[in-house]
């Protein structure tokens, strides 16, 4: 499985004729009983892939929404051994949909390289992206993670040139995730039209499916950025729901699960709906 | 400088910014481009004569070099024991060493052409710094600031505001100094076109471990210079405070190679036996934190803990990758002094050599109390005195109780 179960999922898109839906939330946001509700119910929302947030005390690359989505999940004592258990619960039941952890290096490090990727291998996890991870340290992770099959999703961005993005694949496996603005998460809106010009760019480099995320936030945007790229990541739009259906203990309201379900399924029809040119 | 000898203390870093397995650059990909350009522009500047010139003529006419490499008469006979120098930096223009690093980098800024500058700040003194040179070249400048910082920091607040800097309260996370440092990232990864990052000290993705290290090494060239003139040797050892750690590598490191005793002194606020504290040598492990790979305190999930000490300059969850390499490899010693012996020693140095010390540098003067008298008369201790106090008089007060 691991990045086997990435490819396939793009294999299906592809005979599917369009992009798929990335869902991001954080591991045990608002509290670990909650969070593995919304990641059960996220394949049947319409989540092709589910990005699942690591937290951590200093996740620079990050905005408001995403930083606070950690903070509330370290509150409530969740541990990488902990995300670890979550995906093995979901893939009691699910088999077939990719799950990709999110975040910073150190907790990884800490844990231990070999026997993190064990451990997530056995847990059901197919690819990693760790933001504070460029090429430039490939060696930590990225090439250790190869040998054992484990996906390792690179990052493009808007300073990433031809040159720089064959680095970046060097060692990148399962899709690229394009970054659609210079900035953090869940900030800035990014424009279509420099967005579709890297991607073209890049497709001339390479075949690997690209994804692209940071800023996208609506049913509407989902569907103009899925008219041409392979996957559209959604993360603090869907982390804000939380926000607003947890009282000042972070305690869940009855609402919440069904909240973020049902804006998922709308974003999928933002997939689904998107006119494409193939 | 790194040295050209093949067995030298002083050839690091390799050219992916390692020191042993310290170091590195583990930084977002937005930034990457970035920090390659940054590296290439240092290693044409730290060979081109003309940058040289104008970072010494700075370092000279604005600054204030070289500061006096003075003998503490009085604590010498006070502790009775080794013969005690101070390397004044706290004689240089805005009180402390900082002002060295931040004159070479806007250097750097410029020649990149870059056009806006951030800087993080614990204490307020880098961050003063940085809008210093910002004042003097005309740039503008935005310094992240901790909540809690800014409220124990007043002074320098207004210092910066009045040269012109635009001083923003960082309210994510612990709200101290690594949080301004996170935040400061964020903006440097949403204005990478324009934007220079001044690193306040010798931590951070490869280059800056290096080039801060380099700016501060005037510091140990200047001491190695004077102690020559005055005594006609090498000290027998060296004292510094360390936070990151840039004043400490800066009068270290042109010893490194020769037989000289080298400690460095960590914050151990309450004691490295609490919680609080930011004795990261002492008390941390290996770890991956704001763009290198260093000593960090933090739980064993690797989730990163707030410091604590207090000296607002010390209060750092990490250290720069150096020094845990130096630590490493047992080249330099790391020492811990908690709140209180630091409170003690800059009494006595306030009262004693007419200096009122920084927070920070009282740290490395407690460790001389304590080692001096063990040592005989003959033994040359340098001891950089990285900063000024008069920013730390009211938290001095409030420990000893007394209103001002």
């Amino acid at each position: 499985m691991a990045l086997d179960r990435i490819e396939k999922r793009f294999e299906k898109l592809k005979t599917e004729k369009r992009a798929g839906l990335v869902t991001f939330v954080t591991a045990g946001d608002p509290d670990l009983g909650t969070s593995l509700e919304i990641l059960k119910g996220l394949p049947g929302a319409g989540a092709d892939i589910i990005e699942l947030g690591m937290p951590f005390s200093d996740p620079m690359a990050d905005g408001p929404a995403i930083q606070e989505a950690s903070i509330r999940a370290l509150k409530g004592k969740m541990t990488l051994a902990k995300t670890l258990e979550m995906v093995r619960l979901f893939r009691q039941d699910d088999q077939v949909t990719p799950i990709i952890l999110m975040g910073y290096y150190n907790p990884i490090y800490v844990y231990g390289v070999d026997k993190f990727l064990y451990d997530a291998l056995s847990a059901g996890i197919d690819g990693l992206i760790i933001v504070d991870l460029p090429p430039e340290e490939d060696t930590e992770l990225a090439i250790p993670a190869k040998k054992v099959n484990m996906g390792m999703i690179h990052l493009a961005t808007p300073t990433t040139n031809e040159k720089r993005l064959n680095i970046i694949l060097r060692n990148g496996s399962g899709f690229l995730y394009y970054v659609t603005i210079a900035g953090i998460t869940g900030t800035a809106k990014p424009d279509l039209t420099p967005v579709k010009n890297a991607l073209d760019k890049f497709r001339a480099v390479s075949d690997i499916p690209m994804a692209v995320g940071f800023g996208i936030k609506t049913p509407k945007n989902v569907a103009r950025f899925a008219e041409f790229s392979d996957a559209v990541v959604v993360g603090s739009a869907i982390v804000d729901i939380i926000k607003n259906n947890i009282d000042e203990q972070n305690v869940a309201n009855s609402e919440l699960i069904g909240r973020v379900l049902s804006f998922v399924d709308e974003l999928s029809d933002g997939v689904k709906s998107a006119k494409r040119e193939d | 400088m790194a040295s050209n000898k093949i067995n030298s203390f002083r050839n690091g870093p390799d050219e992916d910014g390692h020191f042993g397995i310290f170091g590195g650059r583990y930084v977002a990909e937005t930034l990457m481009p970035l920090i390659h350009d940054v590296e290439k522009t240092y290693n044409e500047a730290k060979n081109d004569p003309a940058f040289k010139q104008e970072f010494h003529e700075l370092l000279k006419e604005y600054v204030g070099r070289p500061n006096p490499l003075y003998h503490a008469k009085r604590m010498t006979e006070h502790l009775g024991g080794a013969k005690i120098y101070f390397k004044r930096e706290e004689l240089n223009h805005t009180g402390a060493h900082k002002i060295n690093n931040c004159v070479g980098q806007i250097l750097l800024a410029r020649r990149m052409g870059k056009t806006r500058i951030i800087a993080e700040t614990g204490a307020g003194q880098h961050g003063v710094a940085t809008a210093t040179v910002c004042a003097l070249f005309g740039m503008p400048c935005v310094v992240y600031m901790g909540a809690k910082d800014i409220e124990r920091q007043k002074p320098n607040v207004f210092r910066m505001k009045l040269l012109g800097a635009e001083v923003i309260p960082v309210t994510s996370g612990s709200e101290s100094l690594k949080d301004s440092m996170n935040e400061a990232l964020r903006d440097w990864v949403s204005n990478v076109e324009d934007t220079f990052y001044i690193i306040g000290t010798a931590a951070g993705p490869h280059p800056y471990p290096e080039l801060v290290r380099d700016f501060q090494c005037v510091i140990g060239d200047e001491a190695r210079e004077q102690i020559l003139e005055k005594e006609g040797r090498l000290p027998d050892s060296l004292v510094a405070c360390v936070g990151g750690g840039s004043n400490a590598i800066g009068l270290f490191h042109p010893f490194l190679d020769d037989d000289v005793n080298i400690v460095a002194v960590e914050a151990a606020g309450f004691g490295v036996n609490t919680d609080k504290h930011a004795a990261s040598l002492s008390g941390g492990a290996p770890g991956v934190l704001h763009g290198n790979r260093t000593f960090l305190l933090m739980d064993d999930d690797g989730q990163i803990f707030e410091a604590h000490s207090i000296s607002a300059g010390l209060d750092y969850p990490g250290i720069g990758p150096e020094h845990s390499h130096l630590h490493d490899i047992g080249r330099v010693k790391y020492v811990p002094i908690d709140d209180k012996e630091a409170l003690e020693a800059f009494q006595l140095c306030t009262k004693l050599e007419g200096i009122i010390p920084a927070l920070e540098s009282a740290h490395a003067i407690a460790h001389v109390m304590k080692m001096a008298p063990t040592l005989p008369e003959d033994h040359i201790i340098v001891m950089g005195l990285s900063g000024r106090g008069d920013k730390d008089i009211f938290t001095v007060a409030d420990a000893l109780g007394e209103e001002i």
